[in-house]
């Protein structure tokens, strides 16, 4: 896990927002065992004590559970991928939308703007094309 | 607060210098097992309330209570701070030191030292006086955190040091740290590099308190970090 914090934000909340992505991203797999609290706290250089705080938190949102003896495992849970993606996806949508509107863009135009950066992101083939 | 067992709480604390007025009425908790950051600028009373903690002062007027008593004997052997390596020490090396502190107290444990003397990459070899004060710095930090006590003070670990060393000294510090154990209290100015490490922040301007909580807790409320809160509170 690599994370810069912001620190305008409880870092506890970016440990588990990290966790979801990792997830998402298939780092992680549904089941997995996290780090000991104190494995992660030294590996990303943080306070145990948050670690404990994020991991307690994700117990308590069902993200989590702890096996006694054995530590913290993510929920084996079918969907929760896929509720993790449409959670995430709503959020970043949630918060594009509203930049937007706020540089004075109506829906219409919105939607035209992600159209035209569908490609964006995706590496050019080999031959030198870009992609549109 | 950690289910109300704080390991200091402090009431209505008052210490003066001659005409100065250093702390004016604290009244604030440190809570077990937790690492508090004592923020404020210079002049603002911290290390007037770490040397009463640690016994070396009497407040005027006012109620301390750390681990149970009032600051003295009893605490003492409890108690880790960073030392003061002065002109006395500065021939003798490192390894010299850490078995000096090994005969004084009960509660050093070498292999903890050993452990962080290569964590630093310092020889222990060498002596006080061939390291840089960066160098110097990391030590001190590793002769504090090799005493395996409830309490540790550390008064401005950083001021004064290179920006590796620092970084040296934080990860050092959270990699010993037990909070099971321990309860660590650290005073600084310098609050950009060390929010991320604090549970629990204090902020104290001109001897009074003007705002304490979970550090965590403060940046949702606020939306911001604590070094922005900081600049907000110290007007």
């Amino acid at each position: 896990m690599q994370v810069n914090f912001y620190q305008s934000r409880p870092i506890y909340e970016q440990i588990i927002d990290e966790i979801k992505k990792m997830l998402v991203r298939k780092e992680l797999q549904p089941g997995d065992q996290l780090p000991s609290q104190r494995e992660l706290a030294q590996q990303i250089n943080v306070n145990p004590n948050t670690i404990q705080r994020a991991y307690r938190e994700m117990e308590i949102t069902g993200l989590a559970e702890s096996r006694r003896g054995l530590g913290t495992f993510i929920i084996s849970e079918q969907d929760l991928i896929k509720d993790l993606k449409e959670e995430m996806a709503q959020l970043a949508t949630q918060n594009f939308i509203s930049e937007m509107k706020s540089l004075g863009f109506e829906a219409a135009e919105i939607e035209k703007w992600v159209k035209q950066n569908q490609g964006i992101n995706e590496k050019k083939t080999p031959g030198g094309e870009g992609n549109e | 607060m950690n289910e109300n067992n704080p390991v200091i709480t402090t009431e209505n604390l008052h210490k003066r210098y001659g005409r100065t007025a250093a702390l004016q009425g604290i009244s604030c908790q440190f809570p077990r097992g937790k690492i508090t950051g004592l923020i404020g600028p210079n002049g603002s009373g911290k290390s007037t309330l770490l040397k009463l903690i640690m016994g070396l002062i009497k407040a005027d007027r006012g109620s301390l209570n750390i681990m149970g008593h009032p600051p003295g004997r009893k605490n003492k052997a409890n108690i880790a701070f960073l030392p003061e390596i002065n002109n006395l020490y500065r021939s003798m090396s490192l390894q010299e030191l850490i078995d000096l502190y090994h005969s004084q107290f009960s509660t050093f444990c070498p292999e903890t030292a050993r452990e962080l003397l290569s964590f630093m990459n310092l020889q222990p070899e060498k002596t006080v006086k061939q390291l840089s004060k960066g160098m110097v710095g990391r030590f001190k930090l590793i002769l504090t955190m090799a005493r395996r006590v409830p309490l540790i003070l550390l008064d401005e670990p950083l001021t004064g040091i290179d920006i590796k060393s620092r970084s040296n000294i934080l990860e050092g510090l959270i990699s010993k740290f037990n909070p099971e154990e321990q309860t660590i209290i650290l005073s600084t100015h310098e609050i950009i590099e060390t929010e991320r490490y604090f549970d629990h922040v204090i902020f104290l301007e001109d001897g009074a308190v003007s705002l304490q909580g979970d550090a965590d807790d403060l940046r949702a409320e606020y939306g911001q970090s604590i070094q922005e809160l900081a600049k907000e509170v110290f007007v």
